[in-house]
């Protein structure tokens, strides 16, 4: 229970402005611009705009400036920003095939159908710090090999999955039964999850799911709370075109561009009665150059499947109200800081309580004494 | 936007193109070059520069069932030039002024009198530019294809 208190105004207001001054730092040392962080962070921007569920790099940015760096207070920002904002409709679904690949590396096939692209990674690093950072040093330019543009790449042809090539076999789960039709997604910014959730609900509340949760389930799960080693059978980077159906024009068009990452994840599966023996998929995706997460995102996501492939239900990360229910960094962050909210009648209560039971106490082992001494 | 599809005529997929181009040029490519034009036309509002949100929606394993992946800020637009011609303009971001002159240029480009002028001094142009940007991508990323090698082990 929380009861209201009054006072404080003023030194909630200083306390503000203590912050604005704390969040500017050294005035000899020049402001950071939103232009920069947005330029200078991206992969901070990238986690604000998943997590706050916003594709939105200026607007991530300036969040993340506005809360000194703080990614979950950057994140509530956003969060916050986007309900006074109308939903003007759905886009049409995405097609990740077409998009233009700047990175793209399977762990299951050396030689891939359009090659491996490592993009820009820090993969391959020797993780010792760089000092010449601390100078003011010029950028360094990346190369281009013009004259070797791969034909693919240049034409803009789609890059098939790496995925299909066991599909050809029918060694892999099909992401879909064929015929089936389109079938409109749940919104849970719209309706609540209900349980069990389907798999376009759970994939929805994993993508803006808090990363190191889901890193650490995933962790977890690999290690063996949960049985799931998959193989990444690919992850891609790039951009991927936007369209969707105004109303008043009745047919698609683009709106813009989107930086996504994409993981499939291929993990083994024994069969059961109703299914051979085959691979099975675990599918996840982000916002921007977001790795970690659509990996993460995937090894949930393929570790929920686990019920309705018939899989015994052992581990946290396979329970669904477990994971789904505490993904949100929001709504943790909020029941967790709430403890610093004034519990002052709540905790005199509890105080009086402890008292009382020790006076009783105190009272029952004195009376026993008496009796034992009179025996 | 749930609306049946209309069938696409070569008017419509002529317009689909433009429509695309003015949303993915930048805002300060496309100012450039619209105020070189100096085209000043008369027209009303029919809906002014409003930003909101659109659902993006994906697809479970990029080609089975959709699901909704997160939202991403957009604007929209829309126009009437004193000849009754329908500008429309839905961009990614927060940008008015990308908007309005996004669905200016649509209008205009709907009307038989400046409809080439703005193909060539506009569209065009832009649409080079996209695609320059595109090949510099792909370049970047062709530098860093890969070929790995397995390792043969001695144990013959």
């Amino acid at each position: 229970m929380y009861v209201a208190v009054k006072g404080g105004e003023k030194a909630i207001d200083n306390a503000h402005a203590l912050m604005r001054t704390q969040r500017r730092g050294d005035t000899a040392i020049a402001e950071l611009s939103v232009d920069q962080i947005r330029q200078q962070l991206p992969l901070a921007v990238d986690r604000v705009m998943n997590e706050g569920s916003v594709y939105d790099p200026e607007l991530a940015a300036l969040a993340l400036k506005q809360a000194s760096g703080d990614a979950v207070e950057a994140i509530f920002l956003l969060r916050a920003y986007r309900t006074t904002l109308p939903r003007f409709g759905y886009s049409e679904p995405l097609d990740t095939e077409q998009m233009q690949i700047e990175r793209r590396i399977s762990g299951t096939f050396k030689d891939l159908p359009g090659g491996q692209i490592l993009g820009s990674t820090y993969d391959y690093t020797h993780r010792l710090l760089d000092f010449s950072l601390l100078a003011a040093g010029e950028a360094e330019v990346a190369p281009e090999e013009a004259n070797a543009l791969s034909e693919a790449l240049a034409a803009g042809n789609s890059c098939p999955r790496v995925l299909e090539l066991l599909n050809r076999e029918g060694l892999i789960e099909q992401s879909r039964e064929s015929g089936q039709d389109d079938q409109v997604p749940r919104d849970l910014t719209r309706e609540p999850v209900n349980y069990p959730a389907e798999r376009a609900v759970r994939l929805q509340n994993l993508i803006r799911g808090d990363e190191g949760f889901l890193l650490s389930l995933s962790y977890a799960s690999m290690r063996g709370y949960g049985d799931s080693h998959p193989f990444s059978g690919e992850m891609r980077t790039g951009r991927v075109s936007v369209e969707l159906v105004p109303e008043e024009l009745g047919f698609p068009i683009e709106v813009g561009e989107v930086l996504l990452t994409e993981s499939e994840m291929v993990n083994q599966f024994h069969g059961s009665k109703d299914l051979p023996p085959q691979f099975t998929r675990g599918y996840g995706i982000a916002f921007g150059r977001a790795e970690r997460k659509a990996m993460s995102v995937a090894l949930v996501e393929r570790a929920l499947r686990a019920e309705e492939l018939g899989e015994e239900v052992l581990y946290p990360t396979q329970d669904q109200e477990f994971v789904l229910s505490h993904t949100d960094c929001v709504s943790a962050n909020g029941f967790v800081s709430h403890l610093k909210l004034p519990h002052y009648v709540d905790f005199q209560s509890e105080l009086e309580m402890i008292r009382r039971l020790r006076k009783e106490q105190g009272a029952r082992t004195e009376s026993t004494t008496q009796k034992e001494a009179d025996a | 936007m749930s609306v049946e599809q209309q069938q696409e005529t070569p008017e419509t997929c002529a317009r689909q193109h433009w429509m695309g181009v003015l949303a993915k040029s930048s805002v300060a490519a496309l100012q450039q070059r619209w105020q070189a034009l100096s085209l000043e036309p008369e027209y009303q509002f029919i809906r002014k520069p409003e930003t909101g949100l659109a659902m993006l929606r994906g697809r479970v394993g990029g080609s089975g069932q959709p699901f909704n992946m997160g939202e991403m800020t957009l604007t929209r637009c829309a126009v009437r030039l004193a000849s009754g011609t329908l500008g429309v303009s839905y961009v990614s971001g927060r940008n008015s002024q990308h908007a309005v002159t996004a669905a200016l240029a649509d209008a205009l480009l709907q009307e038989r009198s400046t409809q080439s002028l703005l193909q060539r001094e506009l569209i065009e142009p832009l649409q080079d530019e996209l695609e320059a940007e595109r090949q510099q991508r792909a370049a970047q990323a062709n530098s860093t294809r890969v070929d790995f090698f397995t390792l043969v082990r001695g144990e013959d």
